[in-house]
């Protein structure tokens, strides 16, 4: 992908780690030196990974919530709208009765939040992922990978640290 | 702050770990293997079917659903029944892929994948079924609320709408959440993958690397959606019944019926992955990515339980008709079993309340011979249980002098037919073309190997 949109490449380091508790002691290390822009890849989510990274909160749940609700007050308001835009008497209920329109309001909560929850997804994951990043097929099989983005002048130091963390290879990714 | 979404509970089940991540790659990898020809004859077979469905359905459009078996006073019969019983099919997928994930049920993980497949397919062949049964097809559209030029807007105090909010939300909210979760193992599908393959993989992985931001944002956005699809899965069978429970016609104006119908919807679901999976396992060479003493016994345990709540059910809703008093229910229940659909009516007791109670016994849980036989009841008698209640409700209401009988034609077996041929097909094509079993999701159970050794 990065090559189709010619994207510069970030310079930096590319270390891949077997093991999860030396990835992890790589993590807290560089995080100790002022390196918090790192990138890591990992097969799966992992919560010491998470750990270690100190993440803070997705705010993924807030498009969860807004959809949610957008969608609810869709549902009310389509359904009590419609009925008095064009008010047709059936079965001797009310032009507006509330008790059949909740199963719309609530099909339509599921259904706009959970689009805007993969909305959401789709715009911090995919579309304002950071680009060029160096990436190794291996980190979707069973490595985890650090990223760390540095230029020339401490690179030696870097690679260092991250060898001596347990780093099965480091690669140099020039610009 | 540090956020830790709860980890599953890893499963320190001995013929269970054996794996590394990398052999969960290769194995599920391999799954993609090009296809053998007993798969080839398959996927010919399920083709022919639909074709068969689709000329059937062909024929209804241009001469009318007079061909179907409709007369008074049976106007909902096949279709309907097969429309239910698919969308019940659906059923037990998010069950397993949403319920069981909140819950914490690390057996869920190998078999979800699959379920979920058989559920957007199982409700993508009922979407087809009130379409045809609409008789002029070609205007569905105006089940929506759209303005048009007739200034008018669909009633929305009908159960019928609702169910097209209902199915309409279940396909699409159940469809995302089998994409969602399929883009990383799409991404480490292709990472295996080469040549044009590789490309069409990557196009589907949508730039899939599982960075750290990526996975923060994707865990809490699962959980989310995994919340959201509980209530719905719950509420979309209770509307279903509501098709039927909001009307007045003896045998369905109960208020049972949405729980029943739910229970009914899940246990026939589970049926269904049964009838999947333990064909699937062997053909897939993942044997010991599902095993009988794990995997298939909770989704027994499942089964028994639904099963159970279906007995229940049942005996309830003869209880009701006996203790009501009413002589229009009584004797709608009555000749459910002794009028002139005795047959449907016992097929669908034994079939579910009675062969399900079977599974008590662990040597019939474990073994997959037996649940697989029982799986084939199980679908025979949810097909049923949907055919009791709307058939022989309908055949005798209110006024003796209207009884009639169905009478079924080669165009209700046509789409009937037609639609296994559909489902399968779908199912036949997602399982050589897509990982059947969640890569990610089986590797986020696995620990990963540490330097200094020992568990975390």
């Amino acid at each position: 992908m990065a090559r189709l949109r010619r994207t510069r490449q970030v310079p930096g380091l590319l270390a891949s780690f077997v093991h999860v508790d030396a990835a992890t002691d790589a993590i807290r290390a560089l995080r100790a030196k002022g390196f918090r822009n790192l990138v890591v890849y990992t097969p799966a989510p992992n919560h010491e990974i998470e750990e270690a990274l100190d993440q803070s909160v997705s705010p993924v749940r807030l498009f969860t919530l807004i959809g949610g609700l957008t969608g609810c007050a869709a549902g009310f308001g389509m359904t009590l709208w419609m009925s008095y835009d064009w008010p047709v008497l059936a079965g001797g209920k009310p032009i507006g009765s509330v008790p059949p329109y909740v199963v719309i309001a609530f099909e339509l909560t599921i259904l706009l939040g959970a689009l805007s929850t993969v909305a959401a997804v789709a715009l911090f994951s995919v579309l304002m992922g950071k680009r060029g990043i160096a990436y190794d097929p291996r980190y979707s099989d069973d490595q985890i990978g650090i990223f760390v983005p540095t230029t020339s002048d401490q690179i030696r130091s870097i690679e260092q640290l991250l060898r001596s963390a347990g780093a099965v290879e480091v690669r140099h990714e020039a610009a | 702050m540090a956020v830790v979404v709860p980890p599953h509970p890893a499963q320190h089940d001995g013929h269970v770990m054996t794996q590394t991540h990398a052999e969960v790659t290769r194995d599920v990898v391999s799954t993609l293997a090009p296809a053998s020809r007993g798969y080839v004859l398959l996927l010919l077979s399920a083709v022919g079917m639909f074709l068969v469905g689709l000329l059937t359905f062909l024929m209804l459009v241009k001469d009318g659903l007079g061909h179907a078996g409709y007369q008074p006073p049976i106007f909902w019969s096949v279709y309907i029944t097969t429309f239910v019983f698919w969308v019940g099919i659906g059923h037990a997928g998010t069950l397993i892929s949403a319920i069981l994930f909140l819950f914490r049920s690390p057996w869920r993980t190998a078999v979800y994948r699959s379920t979920e497949v058989m559920t957007v397919f199982a409700v993508m062949t009922a979407g087809l079924f009130p379409i045809i049964h609409l008789g002029r097809n070609w205007v569905f559209y105006w089940l929506l609320p759209y303005p048009n030029q007739r200034f008018l807007w669909p009633n929305f105090k009908s159960p019928l709408l609702w169910d097209v909010f209902a199915i309409g939300t279940y396909l699409t909210v159940s469809t995302t959440f089998l994409v969602f979760g399929l883009v990383p193992d799409v991404a480490a599908v292709r990472d295996k993958a080469s040549g044009w393959r590789r490309s069409v993989y990557s196009m589907a992985a949508v730039g899939w690397q599982g960075t750290d931001n990526q996975w923060r944002h994707y865990s809490r956005a699962y959980l989310y959606l995994a919340a959201l699809a509980t209530p719905l899965v719950l509420s979309v069978h209770s509307v279903v019944s509501w098709d039927f429970a909001m009307s007045i016609v003896p045998g369905w104006h109960g208020t049972i019926f949405a729980p029943y119908f739910v229970a009914g919807a899940i246990y026939s679901g589970i049926g269904m992955v049964l009838t999947l999976i333990i064909p699937l396992r062997r053909a897939l060479k993942i044997e010991h990515m599902m095993i009988p003493e794990y995997h298939f016994d909770n989704l027994a345990k499942l089964t028994l339980l639904t099963g159970s709540i279906l007995f229940y059910a049942y005996a309830m809703e003869y209880f009701v008709a006996w203790y009501s008093g009413n002589p229009f229910e009584q004797t709608t229940f009555f000749r459910r079993a002794f009028g002139s659909y005795w047959w449907a009516g016992w097929t669908m007791i034994i079939c579910n309340a009675l062969v399900s109670q079977l599974l008590w016994f662990r040597k019939i849980r474990t073994n997959l011979t037996s649940l697989f036989i029982i799986s084939i009841f199980i679908n025979i008698g949810m097909w049923f249980e949907r055919f009791v209640i709307i058939v022989s409700s309908l055949s005798n209401d209110y006024i003796p002098w209207a009884w009639d009988q169905l009478n079924p034609t080669w165009a209700d077996w046509g789409i009937l037919a037609g639609s296994f041929g559909w489902f399968s097909m779908w199912f036949l094509l997602f399982a050589k073309n897509f990982p059947i079993v969640a890569i990610q999701e089986i590797k986020e159970m696995i620990p990963m190997p540490r330097k200094r050794g020992g568990q975390h």
